[in-house]
């Protein structure tokens, strides 16, 4: 192993040297506080992954980090895979962009989390051992289950993954000045050594450790700012429509979300989503029983809920900065460096220095190769506990299990890098939201039957799966942004972007629909099987937990 | 977990008293939520305007504070309900444990 960390960090020094230059062309002052910062953060998480790599030995130590966390922590690390790039850059990109719409993906991507918990968390806790997909498979039909859902899974982390890649792609361009390939090269490399080394334990306390800075960061920026207006969040405010150029209409709705449809589709997808998004319902696996499972929502709201109250104070002060006059040494031909994306960071160089900016660089660097992580060990769980260990080879030894994960990563690290390159130019938030509309189509409506409807039958949890997720794809390729945007037709077939409404209603009428229709001796078998799954479901009588293995 | 058992813990009184206790709150209080954001949804999909109306004499408008509220709304929902679980339910369940632990 540490040959390979000898290797990659004469690759990474090596990238650097040669990214300076370009960027030098590009942007006078070079950047050397954030490549400090982010030496000595990789540095720190790469001595944690070799600590994490000694412990890591069984299948569970691999998966759930031996079911060891404890609720805070894994509050905090949800909190974090939460708090991705996409949130961080995005939501305070798009309230400087264009004011209160930003802070209307922030609401909807926290209210699924009393939701959750309310209805799932803990029953997950209960019924699971590594994946969600232990919970639909509990008493249905392991093949098609599994293997459906593990579809289901990778075709959200995939996605996912290439919005992650993308936006880490144009992060280190603009902040270190490397060509974009590398770039996504270099998270990829890290992000196969955290993981096949380190597991779920070491994908973690990353995390973990990515959110506290997190939040402290952005804590300082959103302090500096209100410093600048006595604390008083009106006065930011005031200033903010004095400079914006849409003035008292950045303060109500508006903008990109114009007709109730739209509106309605996008707010059950970021709800729904929420709660079929894989990499985050694997953490209910990491802690030792539903009591902790609870807890770890309740903190990891906390955290989120304050992030985003936080990003609204930072998105506007970047209105408020970015458009003084000192401001405008951000802009190249009238854009802003980088794009919308990079106002939170540069707004961290105005009020905070260079020292700062190296901070949060590294930061949302951190950020990004962090969710990375955990996305790819949902995805590498997907084929090696839910493919390979239950359909493929149900005689699987551990040991082999767990290098079908290793080798699950490889893989699906190289096809991160390899679409992160071929997506450059793809919209990001377009990529999260297909991502959120099929985890909501497609994953939440067999999950949630699961628990719930004691007739769901294997025939028709997995034909309406492949209805939810047919009809989420389809609605948003014959939609606006592929079949108008990208393929260049002049109408769309599909008029709205946002799918969720109409494919979760898809699925969860097919789901009913071939359930009830489903006489056979299997379906009145899964029928009563449902009585002892809700008893473990409720108490966590017999529920895997972190001792017995 | 073999038919007998279940049959044991569903007529268990204390397993009875979990189930409805629970799935009561937790229905009340997702419904609450739901209905929350919802209505914060449906008014900005019919009448964005009505965020618009301002606090005062300033450029404040109550869409800021509304949506504050929801996001610290949502964190307390989750605070009551793990209060009482990790409480009142973990109680029940452990008298439920004790009732079938020779049969587990």
């Amino acid at each position: 192993m540490f040959r390979v960390l000898a290797l990659l960090s004469i690759f990474a020094v090596a990238l650097f040297a040669a990214g300076d230059a370009t960027f030098e062309a590009s942007k006078s002052e070079l950047n050397i506080a954030a490549i400090i910062m982010f030496f000595i953060f990789v540095g720190g998480t790469l001595g944690i992954t070799y600590w994490a790599a000694k412990k890591t030995k069984s299948a569970s130590d691999f998966y759930t980090a031996g079911g060891g966390i404890s609720g805070f922590q894994n509050g905090m690390a949800i909190a974090g895979d939460y708090m991705s790039a996409a949130s961080f850059l995005g939501i305070s990109g798009l309230v400087y962009l264009s004011g209160y719409d930003g802070l209307i993906y922030a609401v909807g991507f926290l209210v699924g989390w009393p939701v959750i918990l309310f209805l799932l968390a803990e029953k997950l806790r209960n019924l699971g051992k590594f994946t969600f997909t232990d919970i639909a498979a509990y008493r249905l039909g392991q093949k098609e289950i599994r293997t459906l859902a593990a579809f289901g899974s990778l075709a959200v982390v995939t996605l996912y993954l290439i919005a992650q890649m993308v936006g880490s792609g144009k992060l280190i361009q603009v902040l270190f000045g490397l060509e974009y390939e590398y770039a996504v090269l270099l998270v990829g490399v890290m992000m196969i050594i955290y993981v096949t080394f380190g597991g779920m334990l070491a994908t973690t306390w990353v995390q973990i450790i990515k959110a506290i800075l997190l939040l402290s960061g952005v804590s300082f920026m959103g302090f500096m700012v209100l410093s600048h207006f006595g604390f008083s969040f009106e006065a930011l405010a005031t200033k903010a429509v004095e400079t914006h150029e849409k003035g008292q209409a950045i303060m109500e709705p508006g903008g990109f979300i114009s007709d109730p449809i739209s509106a309605i589709s996008l707010g059950l997808a970021l709800m729904l989503g929420t709660a079929g998004l894989p990499h985050v319902l694997m953490r209910f696996f990491t802690v030792g029983n539903a009591k902790e499972a609870r807890k770890s929502v309740v903190y990891a709201t906390g955290f989120i809920g304050y992030f985003y109250l936080v990003i609204a104070v930072i998105g506007l002060g970047a209105i408020v900065f970015l458009n003084s006059p000192e401001g405008q040494a951000y802009f190249v031909d009238g854009k802003l460096f980088g794009g919308n994306n990079m106002a939170a960071i540069h707004l961290s160089h105005i009020v905070g220095g260079n020292i700062f900016l190296g901070f949060i660089s590294a930061v949302a660097f951190a950020t990004i190769l962090a969710v990375v992580a955990g996305l790819t060990l949902a995805g590498a769980s997907a084929i090696s506990h839910d493919l390979y260990a239950s359909v493929i080879n149900p005689n699987a030894t551990e040991e082999q299990e767990i290098r079908v994960s290793k080798i699950a990563v490889i893989i699906i690290g190289i096809i991160g890098v390899v679409l992160g390159i071929a997506f450059e130019q793809q919209n990001i938030a377009f990529m999260v939201g297909l991502a959120f509309a099929i985890a909501a189509s497609a994953n939440f409506p067999i999950l949630f039957l699961s628990i719930y409807w004691r007739k769901l039958t294997t025939r028709g949890a997995f034909l309406g799966g492949i209805v939810g997720l047919a009809t989420a794809v389809i609605l948003v390729v014959v939609g606006p942004i592929v079949w108008v945007d990208i393929l260049g037709n002049k109408e769309a077939l599909f008029p709205y972007k946002h799918p969720a409404l109409f494919s979760v209603t898809a699925a969860f009428v097919a789901i009913w629909f071939f359930s009830v229709t489903d006489k056979s001796q299997r379906a009145k078998d899964e029928e009563k099987a449902f009585e002892a799954q809700n008893i473990r479901a409720e108490t966590g009588f017999g529920a895997a937990g972190a001792v017995d293995h | 977990m073999n038919d007998q058992l279940v049959a044991k813990i569903k007529a268990n009184p204390n397993y009875q008293e979990l189930v409805e206790k629970r799935s009561s709150i937790a229905v009340k209080l997702a419904i609450f939520v739901l209905v929350l954001f919802y209505a914060f949804i449906l008014t900005i999909a019919f009448e964005p305007s009505l965020l618009g109306i301002r606090t005062g004499d300033g450029v404040m408008t109550i869409a800021f504070p509304i949506a504050a509220a929801i996001i610290i709304i949502s964190f307390l929902t989750t605070l009551v309900y793990v209060k009482k679980a990790n409480g009142e339910f973990e109680e029940l369940i452990e008298k439920v444990r004790e009732d079938v632990k020779d049969e587990l």
